[in-house]
């Protein structure tokens, strides 16, 4: 049943093998440009004005002297925006409300966190914009904060928004909380799934906000018009998303927005919102010059969204064979500022690997004088599914059943209806879990201080809008525009399957990302729908192309239409009664547009459907200092199916990347508050994120279960290989210690810390 | 304020420049040189993406002023490839697919090629610490790892 990547692919021609990508050249030299990389003629530099307190009533803003500087061409405040009304939008994997997105850009009533905008300036250079922010004075009445998500949620807790009235409880509460929504999802019944348990195992976990993390700040330079004409060139996930949110923002007709994206420095999530574009607009349009704004990496991280901080509990019943007969979960997500949390994707996922009877797991949403969080690679998934995973290894262990085994007796197959409502088609939860078992890392001996774990993830994968246009040249040659930034590789895997639908050499096709007037809708790229969706719509595009191609060739020939078809890269007549036309190339086609009905183009607008989930398991060594607690994974596998890898490199890439994110989750990367609600690491140097040395190789293997409603079976594959890891490493540091960890992250002192106290009582392995 | 004129070698070409005294060296690079090929993750020598030689030592160009330039010689990415032939190592990153969104790229291959001309033979081990200071978020560094020992064996003629 499984497939694995042959090397190369034997059964296409592009798909599968392992070219170079389209965009290398300009990466590697400098050519391309990133947000940042970009001066217009005339720019101004902008700057921000943070909050300094984590909760304060903005009184007043006074900006005259700022305004009088020399050198300062605007200054705006929140009162350059219009109010907006409560209303949630779906957003792809999150929820977005305006009323909250305008007051997250700039501060209205009050600062909800440490590092919220409450001015900005324009000024003809850095160092006078910094100046000006100093000249504006704001009256705060300082606030009580909240931080933590417990305390968040307890009565008398500082309460963030006086209209927040809980949704998803009955009888609706008449007082305003912390806590935004309550949902739920139910599978049977867990009271009398338990009853039938050998076993019953409950667990708490706390996880730390850790940020996306991505190298590149977030950048912009806008331009206005006299006439009301805007460009915004930005870093961003999704410029249509950037054209929406400012429109809506400054009140103007979409059509007036025009968004071209940059190369973006990464983003795993964080780039699919909107900072500073609305402001750099609102700027631009009142000096009348172009606005460039460049955020610091410590703007980054106290104003930029990170994923929830949050504190779950997981109840596992199971017999004494390894089946599980009821699950329970409670997560307490952090949203920051505004609600939002991903705890909803969270919960849906909690137990979505697993073909279960009984489930139960409730939600909260709740908010907390922290940066609102945004997407980070399968938001919520991670959390909810390290607890998961924590409390089915360490019932393994005490049913004395292999860690794989108990999953291959749970693992969900086609035709599972999960937790949250669908039955999924085909899907490799066991065909990972058979290759993990399969691995030479699962019974490769220990050594000394060394453990090992194993850990499955699951994460859904989006489809949705998608644009991309395919136009054949005068020469023969393609130009393929897409409308979904290319974040890691995306221009050759549409290049790739562009080549393979029309069978020309991949250097005959160029890829570029169209700004937003020059396609139709696109959603962002984000939800592991790049290669998906823009791959399904290159797809249809290319098929355009050829039919088009057909019907030239038989207009030529006085034939119908359906008695020419497109072959290894040419037209040609079909069947015996077509008559003898020597085949014609594309080039040939091309040559022919003008005299045979105009230009030749594909052009496909759709709403990708068919998404379907990726599933991944992990296996960890990790080997511990016993004198200093320190963790360091000395091997890492990461076996997933990508449904079919279009570039298997840049598949791989993705296990390996996501793979190190969540390893920097397990044992570094975490916020650091001081009571008085600041954050206290808003550097690479405090916030610690994996470097070389800190890692082995990672290895890979890419199982294939082809999605059957993508033409290439594609899955997404971005999102999935950062669930599993925190719990991969959990599970093999508890193997070498004997000690459970259920705090993230797995940090020396605290390793020290339990370790001792488990040596004290004679529980500890080392 | 008055600004300072330095001059300054960058890839071999002599260059001249007005700064302001707290302006760093990086932003000289891509303010008044338009060489944006050298990125600017922090600005607090943490991440690598600004990455230069100064007389042939790999540094952080966010960590030193423009006007200490003045009479060195700079080497950036753009003066990596000879003419339309790649260095080895930006070949080694492609064919390797060693990066992904691309920002940290030429901040490792600055460093790679600093560790080269040092250890021309270097272990696994030699290659992760010496790009330690150099952050990639995107690709575990695996790939990184071996492009670089594939480029260096390449260089030896192994």
């Amino acid at each position: 049943m499984q497939e694995k990547v042959k090397e190369p692919s034997s059964e296409f021609e592009y798909v599968g093998h392992r070219p170079d990508r389209p965009d290398g050249v300009d990466k590697v030299t400098g050519r391309a440009k990133f947000g940042a990389d970009l001066a217009m003629s005339g720019q101004l530099v902008g700057k921000v004005l943070r909050s300094p307190h984590a909760h304060a009533r903005v009184r007043a803003i006074d900006t005259t002297a700022a305004e009088k500087l020399s050198g300062v061409k605007a200054v705006i405040t929140a009162a350059d925006f219009k109010d907006q009304p409560s209303e949630f939008i779906p957003a792809g994997e999150m929820m977005i409300n305006y009323r909250d997105v305008v007051r997250n850009v700039m501060a209205r009533e009050k600062a909800l966190y440490e590092g919220h905008a409450v001015a900005a300036v324009a000024a003809t250079n850095a160092a006078i914009a910094k100046q000006a922010l100093k000249l504006i004075k704001v009256d705060y009445e300082v606030l009580p904060h909240v931080i933590d998500v417990v305390e968040a949620m307890k009565p008398g807790a500082p309460v963030l928004h006086e209209d927040l009235y809980t949704a998803g409880v009955d009888p609706a509460p008449k007082t305003p909380s912390n806590v935004a929504k309550r949902l739920e999802f139910v599978l049977g019944d867990v009271t009398a799934g338990f009853k039938q348990a050998d076993v019953v195992l409950e667990r708490e976990f706390t996880t730390k906000p850790v940020h996306q993390g991505y190298i590149e700040p977030h950048a912009c330079v806008a331009s206005v018009s006299e006439d009301g004409q805007a460009d915004v060139w930005v870093t961003t996930q999704g410029h249509w998303i950037v054209r929406a949110h400012c429109a809506r923002l400054l009140g103007w007709d979409v059509s007036k927005v025009r968004v071209t994206s940059s190369e973006i420095g990464g983003g795993f999530g964080g780039k699919t919102v909107v900072y500073l574009e609305p402001l750099a607009l609102a700027l631009a349009r009142k000096a009348r010059r172009p606005v460039k704004m460049v955020m610091t990496r410590e703007e980054v991280f106290r104003a930029s969204g990170p994923t929830s901080g949050a504190h779950v509990r997981v109840k596992i019943g199971a017999r004494k064979d390894g089946r599980i007969v009821a699950a329970e979960a409670e997560l307490k997500y952090q949203a920051g500022a505004f609600a939002g949390s991903p705890v909803q994707p969270g919960a849906m996922c909690a137990y979505a690997p697993y073909d279960l009877e009984n489930v139960k797991v409730v939600g909260y949403d709740v908010v907390t004088n922290r940066p609102k969080v945004a997407a980070y690679r399968a938001p919520g998934g991670p959390i909810s599914e390290f607890a998961v995973e924590s409390v089915i290894d360490e019932i393994a262990g005490k049913l004395g059943v292999d860690p794989i085994e108990m999953r291959l007796k749970n693992a969900a197959k086609q035709g599972t209806r999960a937790a949250y409502g669908p039955k999924f088609g085909p899907i490799g939860m066991v065909e990972t879990l058979e290759a993990a078992k399969a691995h030479a890392h699962w019974r490769t001996p220990l050594k000394k201080n060394q453990g090992r774990g194993v850990a499955s993830g699951f994460w859904f994968n989006i489809g949705g809008e998608t644009s991309v246009s395919l136009s054949l040249n005068e020469d023969g040659t393609l130009s393929l525009t897409a409308g979904t930034p290319d974040i890691g590789g995306l221009r050759a895997s549409l290049c790739m399957m562009a080549a393979e639908e029309l069978k020309v050499p991949l250097d005959k096709i160029r890829v570029q990302i169209g700004d937003t007037g020059q396609l139709s809708y696109n959603f962002l790229t984000g939800g592991s729908r790049a290669t998906f969706s823009s791959g399904m719509a290159t797809v249809e595009a290319a098929r355009e192309v050829k039919k088009e191609a057909c019907k030239r060739a038989a207009k030529l020939w006085e034939l119908p239409e359906d008695a020419v078809e497109y072959t290894d890269g040419a037209v040609r007549p079909a069947g015996p009664n077509a008559g003898k036309h020597n085949p014609m190339s594309l080039k040939e086609i091309a040559g022919i547009a003008g005299k045979t009905g105009g230009p030749i183009a594909g052009y496909a607008r759709i709403n990708a459907a068919g998404a379907a989930p990726s599933l991944a398991t992990h296996i960890c060594d990790v080997e511990v200092d016993p004198d200093t607690g320190k963790v360091s994974v000395v091997r890492y596998t990461a076996i997933q199916d990508a449904g079919r890898a279009i570039h298997p490199s840049y598949v791989e890439g993705q296990y390996q990347g996501g793979v190190a994110q969540g390893i920097g989750w397990a044992l570094n990367e975490e916020y650091i508050y001081g009571d008085d609600g600041k954050l206290q690491n808003p550097g690479f140097l405090d916030y610690r994120v994996p470097v070389a040395s800190d890692l082995p190789m990672i290895d890979t293997v890419i199982v294939e279960v082809p999605n059957p409603r993508h033409p290439y079976g594609v899955r997404g594959v971005g999102e999935t290989p950062i669930v599993p890891p925190m719990a991969a490493v959990a599970n093999a540091l508890a193997d070498a210690t004997g000690v459970r960890f259920t705090e993230l992250p797995m940090s020396p002192p605290k390793v020290l810390k339990a370790l001792d106290a488990a040596r004290a009582n004679g529980a500890a392995k080392i | 304020m008055a600004k300072h004129h330095v001059t300054a070698t960058v890839n071999g070409d002599t260059v001249e420049f007005l700064c302001d005294a707290q302006e760093t060296l990086l932003d000289c690079l891509r303010d008044q040189l338009g060489l944006t090929g050298t990125k600017e993750g922090c600005s607090t020598g943490d991440c690598g993406a600004c990455s230069v030689t100064v007389n042939g030592r790999l540094v952080c160009s966010c960590l030193m002023l423009g006007v200490e330039a003045n009479g060195k010689q700079i080497g950036t990415i753009e003066g990596m490839a000879r003419g339309s032939e790649l260095h080895p190592l930006q070949r080694k990153f492609i064919e390797h697919a060693a990066l992904q969104c691309g920002i940290c790229t030429p901040g490792f291959l600055i460093a790679a090629k600093s560790l080269l001309e040092r250890q021309p033979n270097p272990t696994e081990t030699e290659v992760r610490y010496w790009l330690a200071g150099n952050l990639c978020r995107c690709t575990g560094y695996d790939k990184i790892v071996r492009a670089v020992l594939d480029a260096a064996a390449e260089i030896r003629g192994a």
